[in-house]
């Protein structure tokens, strides 16, 4: 069957960001029989977003597993499957529905390590879409990575390119410990690129310098690495320079290369969806003053979502930043 | 482009919209239907289900046994579940004590219970798994876990959860329930394994079976049936909340059916019961027919833990009706009728079982504190660069 799923290609292919988590999924598979796949609708179905499209035919039922629907059975058997030498990678179907889950996260995944002293690690991997922009009824379009960073224990990653998807994924299977891994739903298939066929990785905890600039820096991951870009081309007809970093890991934060950036360019402006109130864009406006006060040319600026339910699709042009308010919060960095 | 096959969300798509094809989803198992849909002017009403749910008791209250039901055991082996149970009991007395003194942390005591868990203890194979709650130390100290360590481990000291090398325990798991899920994926774990003897036994009580990760615990595992005996002790309160207010049913076995395995409720303070009703549930589990689950009915004899006051919410005289019913007084009637146990031999084992305590008192209590930097040092394989630097901060601190 020729499915968008499964890599059989020997040279690079040109990619969406859904296939290459798939590629990565698939690839560590093939290389290591203890990853499992479990979740709602991720065999027969190949997931709903067909991240998981064609695992089912290729390593059967005992290795890709459609489970009961029941978020907390899926994270906590995954911790059982961990502890019997498993490598469980686990699909919430949407981030808003991971909170009966919760508890089994925070309680436990995040904890076992330590509460064990050593004894049992998990390397188990959570992956879930999150964010906004695909129109669907509630509950779809939440970004809770804050919770989880907030959480020790807990690894949180957030790709933004379909090359990191795969390199992140892979990474994420072969860490030791428990990885949230957040896709960006909104651009699951928004454009494609070259990835590499081969076995590669991109490291847990380095954020990427996605464009180089010296004016300003716009600190961002996932789906808003594009409203970052897009901002950094306006400024450049501006003659503004601004550079863009992907975070690529919410926790362990790359904090040499945020405080580089700030260091480089003296303004800073974070963008994530998530609501502002105790996020991401806090944590890192305070590694900066803390770190990097003398070279800041003015307050870090973030461009974040409402402190509000995320909207019905009708509105929800409205609550994600996009360009216009990353060019608002750039200009004010300038103006100060 | 949109794809055509039925599909919740919008997702597009590159390449062609392909329609899923028959022949593949009958190859990866198509869904079968029990319904038989009838023609004709008079529709079936039809039983789909009857269950029933049985309780086994062997010894009655004062040690009489009903000698149809006796488990074969020998004389040895009868008297060595009494032993196990005093031993149990021994160490709990002491805790107790201890907490009295300002020694001891929190400690929810087992008195009362000690048969359920005497009575799984000797069908337990070395390779079995333990899920436990906070009040199986019963169990574990008869797994293979030294005293000292579950000592540490409430005195206020995680290195006491460092179970040695080749016991299979997990860590104690304080949120009700949850751990029975943890019992279900290792259960399936073991399953998928290939194992033919293992099984992982998830502990829970009549408070948790109320949580909703009690449900997803036993439907997991009955869907996928894994290696799993769900091992409930019913000790009939839930800190003050008595077994009526947590469920409508009169018992938690009758769920059983529910989630496609067997189940049966068994007298928690009777060892023979307990003992030939585990050896039952486990040789199911074994044979890999899938989970089992198994109520034991006893009673909490004590507090919840030692920071709480049953008499706020309990009567005296329940608590002496179930004393009535002790589990270690019931059986050491039975063997001393059988003339297996006199109280010569009943002199020796507290001798031996309180030398062994107090051994294991002063063990733990030798050990110095841990140093603070434990405290990040096993947060991830590898610490983050915040962890390093708060890592820094406990180390400086502690010169």
């Amino acid at each position: 069957m020729a499915t968008a799923g499964i890599s059989t290609a020997e040279k690079t292919e040109k990619l969406t960001l859904a296939q290459a988590v798939n590629h990565g999924l698939a690839q560590e598979m093939e290389r290591d029989p203890s990853v499992l796949v479990m979740g709602e609708d991720v065999g027969m179905d190949g997931g709903v977003f067909r991240v998981t499209e064609g695992l089912l035919d290729k390593f059967g039922p005992d290795r890709v597993m459609d489970t009961p629907l029941a978020e907390s059975a899926i994270v906590g058997a995954a911790v059982g499957l961990a502890i019997a030498g498993f490598r469980p990678v686990c699909e919430i179907q949407f981030t808003g529905f991971v909170y009966p889950a919760l508890n089994q996260l925070f309680a436990h995944a995040a904890r076992y390590r330590n509460r064990s002293r050593g004894r049992y690690p998990l390397p188990m991997v959570i992956r879930m879409p999150y964010g906004g922009g695909i129109h669907p009824p509630e509950h779809h379009s939440e970004s809770y990575e804050a919770l989880f960073a907030h959480t020790p224990g807990l690894k949180v990653v957030i790709p933004s390119t379909p090359g990191d998807a795969k390199g992140l994924i892979v990474s994420a299977i072969r860490d030791d410990d428990p990885v949230i891994f957040m896709e960006p739903k909104r651009i699951y298939r928004a454009f494609r690129e070259e990835v590499s066929p081969e076995d590669y990785t991109v490291p847990i905890g380095q954020a990427r310098i996605a464009a180089d600039g010296k004016d300003v820096a716009i600190i961002a991951y996932g789906a808003m690495v594009r409203a970052a870009l897009e901002a950094r081309e306006t400024l450049a007809r501006r003659n503004v320079s601004a550079e863009v970093v992907d975070l690529r890991t919410i926790n362990p934060m790359d904090i040499e290369t945020i405080l580089r950036s700030a260091e480089k360019t003296g303004r800073v402006v974070v963008v994530h969806e998530a609501p502002r109130n105790a996020g991401v864009g806090a944590e890192i406006a305070a590694l900066i003053q803390e770190r990097a006060m003398l070279s800041l040319l003015a307050p870090v600026q973030r461009v974040c979502g409402f402190d509000a339910v995320f909207p019905f699709p009708r509105l929800e042009e409205h609550y994600l930043p996009a360009k216009e308010r990353v060019l608002e919060a750039v200009q004010k960095t300038l103006d100060f | 482009m949109r794809v055509g096959r039925l599909c919740r969300y919008p997702v597009k798509r590159a390449r062609g919209n392909l329609v899923q094809p028959e022949a593949v989803i009958k190859a990866r198992g198509s869904p079968k239907s029990d319904l038989a849909f009838e023609t004709g002017d008079k529709m079936p009403v039809t039983i789909i289900h009857e269950a029933r749910t049985e309780r086994l008791e062997i010894l009655d209250r004062s040690g009489k046994a009903d000698e149809a039901l006796l488990p074969k055991l020998s004389s040895e082996e009868m008297a060595s579940l009494y032993k196990l149970m005093v031993r149990m009991r021994r160490f709990d007395e002491k805790a107790l004590a201890l907490q009295r003194q300002g020694r001891m942390g929190t400690w929810g005591s087992v008195r009362g219970q000690e048969a359920c868990q005497a009575g799984l203890a000797v069908n337990l194979l070395k390779e079995d798994w333990l899920a436990p709650s906070f009040r199986e130390h019963g169990v574990m100290i008869s797994h293979g876990i030294p005293m000292r360590q579950i000592y540490a481990l409430w005195r206020g000291d995680e290195r006491g959860h460092l179970f040695p090398e080749g016991v299979n325990c997990l860590p104690v798991s304080i949120p009700v329930a949850s751990q029975l899920l943890h019992a279900a994926g290792l259960g399936l774990g073991l399953k998928l394994r290939g194992e033919k003897s293992a099984v992982a036994i998830g502990f829970a009580g009549d408070g948790a079976s109320s949580e909703g990760d009690f449900h997803e615990a036993l439907n997991f595992g009955g869907v996928f049936k894994s290696r799993t005996l769900f091992f409930i002790q019913n000790n009939q309160w839930a800190i003050s909340v008595p077994f009526h207010k947590q469920t409508a049913a009169r018992s938690i076995a009758q769920r059983a059916p529910a989630y496609g395995m067997p189940g049966m409720q068994v007298d928690g303070n009777d060892v023979l019961a307990v003992y030939a009703a585990t050896k039952k549930a486990l040789d199911h589990v074994r044979a890999g027919n899938g989970p089992y689950l198994l109520e034991c009915l006893t009673y909490r004899m004590e507090n919840h833990t030692t920071a709480d006051d049953a008499s706020r919410y309990r009567l005296a005289e329940e608590l002496a009706y179930w004393k009535e019913r002790d589990p270690i007084d019931r059986m050491r009637a039975f063997l001393v009728s059988r003339k297996l146990w006199d109280d010569k031999k009943g002199q020796a084992l507290l001798e031996e079982v309180s030398a062994e305590v107090e051994a294991e008192v002063k063990a733990f209590e030798a050990e110095p504190a841990a140093p603070a930097t434990d405290i990040v040092d096993f947060m991830y394989k590898e610490r983050p660069w915040f962890l390093e630097e708060q890592r820094a901060l406990l180390a400086r601190e502690a010169r």
